[in-house]
């Protein structure tokens, strides 16, 4: 453990006397592990999108090679060039299972969360450094047993991202892999929220109250719980499929299965594929949140930080999202209304699925009405949380329709599905994540990322973005089903065929507007102008840290003031009273 | 109360409590035994058994999270966390039987 | 070492009245309660959606009652010797803590070794479930429960299931009405007749693979726990030397995990040996 007394004295300059291996591998400082999930983060983010683009010209151009890198695939995943069915199931599930646990989850929580929240909070580290750098590892080791699956015999998991049984117990043994590191995932997300609430709750800064904490911090508190409560039965969930492929139980195995014409009499039978779903979803559904929690957070600083305004309702966005984190436990099986569990469960659910919509619509609304009246900033971070506002709303409302049993019944397992979901997580989530990446650039480097690039980076996406996601809508109320290896088959040439291809081309497009993004990013790293410890004159603690903030963080303890939106007040020389200065009267 | 600045007075009076627990915890072992082979021999319904053996339970639980783990002497914000949890231990136990039970006659 | 200090490292927060590590692990041990809260659920959704027979009516048909008792005596003793190695450490008496430490380690090492035993009776003890009825004792049955013979033919695994491959032919000696062994006479299955065989292991039947699967979940809690008191009595002295408040402190995290090992143990047992 970190903190002896008797060495209290010294602080930073001892962080530039750690060896290399202490200072950037098995770092215990928050910031250097922070750093090291964003960037790990970042390069599975790549990753999963490369499957997507591949799977997306088997989609546009079916039974065709892939160009450039076909020949390049194994035998399993593409002959001659051309994606085969197994190849474009592996790829299916691995782009949902990377995207979700070791993409964005990491980045919104272990990359910011880890960096950004002490020094809101004005602690000098997370509670247990050391622990902190256990996840990372625990994470980084579930993410290469993740990718290890690709090169074992019969290839990576299969059963799409949910891995529902019986398909899955009767996988081949890259589903087992899947599981494996699916509890390493969990066990890092576990460890991680245990370390943010005790530093939320325990290592605030004398005056900092829970009501002036940054509404970040208040989005990673209650992300931190869904990650505590939610995930261990997932854990569970997780055993017991192992149970069932490797000790031949039947948890999830219904009596008198039939599989391949066989008759599965080996097996006791007795059990439940509505077992997994219910413990699956039970854990999946707060995901959501986990994914749509931080980036909120992400963009209220920005937007408070670009109006030069206090954000508006800042009460009303904290009960909000402590009231979404709450019932997002209580709305999981509205993704099981097509299972046959029963109207008395689908009606419960429905019912508390609309109700959930209610905080969220209170979020938005608070958001944007922060944007009344103010001068707007429009930099680069600025405008891809502006953004993330509509994209965001698009992505909620187009779920109403799946929440209500009725509609759901047309709607479930289209393409109409994934436009939903991923209106909310990549122009939604990951614009934000872009946002923060903008924003607090300056923090971790000292320096500024171009804005000439970052507007070019900024454009482009959004535009292509669009093309990517939007044509799904239209498909799927047209009845396109998802995880189709060949549409046409479906399609016959109709009209939604073209749309698929202007997904691709958008997806295509897409993955060139980021090269920007990548330019910018290393350029200004070590060439970009540099800038002092707060460069967007914001309030909160983190930006009375010299920049990058030394080992410890502070150079002196600070002392909070006032809450952490006070811009433009009425009567001070200044548009902005960081949190850390005493107002004078 | 803190356990922080406890005398050697207090934690001797502690121990005296370990020691009832303990003996109570032993007993209620012999008494959950004892009244599950009554109730096999009385031919009990399901949900009598189940009730008792839970409510046993669950007074041994309580002695050992209050006395041995010192719940009874904790602050309120550990109150609030673990009751949440317990709200989302009861939905997650009870919500997915609704699902056989709404599809009793299927088997 | 870094040099950093934490706030509250060892001062017990006025909000929540613990220390950082006392008020980390009661966040663990709500996990482990929405962990072992699944398994739970699993339990019940299982044997609440079953068809009448497939499960037992009671535990105490399959599993050995007394042997779970004394199990549960032994477990609830290491968590009274686990508070008492805290409250000694409160004492100041540092030997004595150590000894109360060996003895929880001690009473886990016994607790194992019973599991150990229930275990391996499981797996010598078998099932076989025949296509059609045939008399056994006087009775026309369609499956036998018992203890095959050494005359038996050795059962092979299946590679691609797991499963025992249906043997050319079984002698099995069947169960006393009871429960008990080894009292009827021994009688000879042909293969031809037999549906399905298992040994009571966890593929035996839902209600086996809960068993499994809830008590070994368990058991590596018990095996973790063990791994992290013996540390403590190896290291224990140094930490002690160093800052008696923080091994105090430690000692009060390890308690407070082991205690809910046994709190889960407390459900555990009438759960699945007694309904």
């Amino acid at each position: 453990m970190s903190g002896h007394h008797d060495h209290s004295h010294g602080h930073h300059d001892h962080g530039h006397d750690l060896p290399f291996w202490r200072k950037y591998i098995f770092s215990v400082d928050h910031k250097m592990i922070g750093c090291q999930y964003t960037v790990t983060a970042l390069l599975f983010l790549f990753f999963g999108f490369t499957l997507m683009m591949i799977m997306r010209w088997q989609l546009a151009y079916p039974g065709q090679a892939i160009p450039f890198i076909g020949q390049y695939l194994s035998k399993d995943i593409a002959a001659d060039g051309v994606l085969v069915g197994d190849g474009y199931n592996a790829f299916g599930a691995m782009h949902g299972t990377i995207m979700v646990f070791l993409a964005i989850v990491p980045l919104a929580v272990g990359g910011f969360g880890n960096y950004v929240l002490p020094l809101q909070v004005g602690a000098p580290d997370m509670a247990f450094p050391k622990l902190n750098m256990m996840s990372y590892w625990v994470y980084f080791c579930g993410g290469v047993t993740m990718l290890t699956s690709f090169f074992i015999k019969g290839g990576a998991a299969a059963s799409g991202w949910t891995s529902y049984p019986p398909l899955s117990v009767f996988a081949s043994s890259g589903q087992t892999v899947w599981l494996l590191g699916m509890v390493l995932l969990i066990t890092s997300s576990l460890l991680g929220s245990v370390n943010f609430i005790v530093t939320t709750v325990q290592m605030r800064a004398k005056g900092l109250s829970f009501f002036r904490l940054p509404f970040f911090v208040w989005a990673q508190l209650v992300t931190s719980f869904l990650l505590l409560l939610a995930f261990p039965p997932l854990e569970a969930a997780g055993v017991l499929q192992l149970m069932d492929r490797l000790a031949g139980t039947s948890f999830f195995m219904p009596s008198g299965l039939v599989f391949s014409s066989e008759p599965q009499t080996h097996m006791s039978g007795g059990g439940s594929p509505l077992l997994w779903q219910h413990l699956f979803w039970f854990l999946a559904h707060p995901e959501v949140y986990v994914l749509i929690l931080p980036a909120m957070g992400i963009v209220s600083e920005v937007i408070a930080t670009n109006t030069r305004k206090p954000l508006w309702g800042y009460k009303s966005l904290v009960y909000s999202v402590i009231f979404l984190g709450f019932m997002s436990f209580i709305v999981w099986a509205h993704h099981m209304f097509m299972t046959g569990m029963g109207t008395t469960l689908s009606t419960f659910f429905q019912a508390t699925t609309m109700v959930i919509s209610v905080p969220s619509v209170i979020v938005l609304t608070c958001l944007i009405l922060s944007l009344y009246g103010a001068s707007i900033r429009y930099n680069t971070p600025m405008l891809f949380a502006l953004a993330f506002l509509p994209m965001f709303a698009i992505g909620g409302l187009t779920g109403l329709p799946l929440g209500l049993t009725a509609s759901d019944i047309h709607l479930h397992d289209t393409y109409y599905v994934i436009g939903h979901f991923h209106y909310v997580v990549a122009p939604g989530t990951i614009f934000a994540m872009f946002a923060g990446i903008y924003y607090w650039f300056p923090k971790v480097t000292g320096r500024k990322m171009s804005e000439f690039l970052g507007k070019l980076h900024f454009w482009p996406s959004f535009v292509f973005i669009n093309v990517v996601f939007m044509p799904m809508f239209f498909q799927g109320m047209a009845g396109l089903l998802r995880r189709q290896y060949d549409q046409t088959e479906q399609l016959h040439g109709s009209i939604a065929h073209g749309l698929t291809k202007m997904s691709s081309y958008g997806a295509w497009l897409l993955a060139l507007a980021q090269l920007p993004f990548i330019i910018n990013f290393f350029y200004s790293m070590f060439k970009g102008r540099k800038v002092d410890a707060n460069p967007w004159e914001s309030t909160t603690l983190e930006w009375a840290a010299p920049s990058p903030p030394p080992h410890g963080n502070f150079d002196k303890t600070p002392v909070v003031y006032c809450g952490p939106y006070e811009y433009s007040v009425p009567g001070k020389s200044k548009d902005y009273c960081p949190q850390h200065v005493a107002m004078e009267a | 109360m803190s356990h922080h600045e406890m005398s050697v007075e207090d934690v001797k009076k502690h121990v005296r409590t370990y020691i009832a627990v303990f003996v109570a915890l032993l007993v209620f072992t012999g008494i959950t035994v004892g009244v599950s082979m009554l109730g096999q021999n009385q031919g009990w319904t399901v949900t009598t058994a189940v009730l008792i053996a839970l409510f046993v339970a669950s007074i041994k639980g309580s002695l050992v999270a209050c006395y041995f783990m010192h719940l009874i002497s904790e602050k309120s914000m550990l109150f609030g966390i673990l009751a949440l949890c317990a709200f989302f231990f009861l939905v997650l136990l009870l919500i997915p039987v609704i699902t056989v039970s709404d599809n009793v006659g299927v088997h | 070492m870094s040099t950093t200090v934490i706030p509250h490292d060892l001062e017990p927060h006025p909000l929540t009245g613990m220390y950082n590590g006392k008020f980390g692990i009661w966040l663990f041990l709500a996990s482990e309660i929405m962990l072992f809260g699944a398994l739970f659920s699993t339990y019940v959704l299982l044997r609440v959606g079953a068809p009448p027979g497939q499960w037992p009516a009671h535990g105490s048909e399959i599993l050995n009652v007394p042997l779970a008792t004394l199990n549960t005596a032994v477990l609830i003793s290491s968590s009274v010797t686990m508070v008492m190695s805290w409250a000694a450490l409160k004492m100041k008496k540092f030997g004595s803590a150590q000894v109360w430490l060996t003895i929880t380690f001690l009473c886990a090492g016994a607790f194992l070794v019973v599991k150990y035993f229930e275990y391996t009776d499981k797996f010598h003890h078998y099932q076989v479930w025949l296509n059609d009825p045939m008399p056994v004792g006087g009775h026309e049955v369609t499956t036998i429960k018992g203890h095959l013979t050494a005359d038996s033919p050795k059962l092979e695994c299946s590679e691609k299931t797991g499963a025992f491959n249906i043997p050319e032919y079984v002698i099995i000696t069947p169960d006393g009405d009871h429960g008990s062994s080894g009292h009827g006479e021994a009688v000879r299955v042909e293969g031809s007749k037999i549906k399905r065989i298992s040994n009571f292991g966890p593929r035996h039947s839902p209600y086996l693979a809960t068993y499994f699967t809830m008590t070994g979940l368990h058991g590596l809690h018990i095996v973790g726990g063990m791994v992290v008191i013996l540390y403590f009595m190896l290291v224990g002295g140094a930490i002690w030397k160093r800052s008696p408040e923080k091994y105090t402190n430690r000692i009060e995290c390890t308690g407070l995990y082991w205690h809910f090992v046994d709190l889960v143990w407390i459900f555990l047992f009438p759960v699945l040996y007694l309904l």
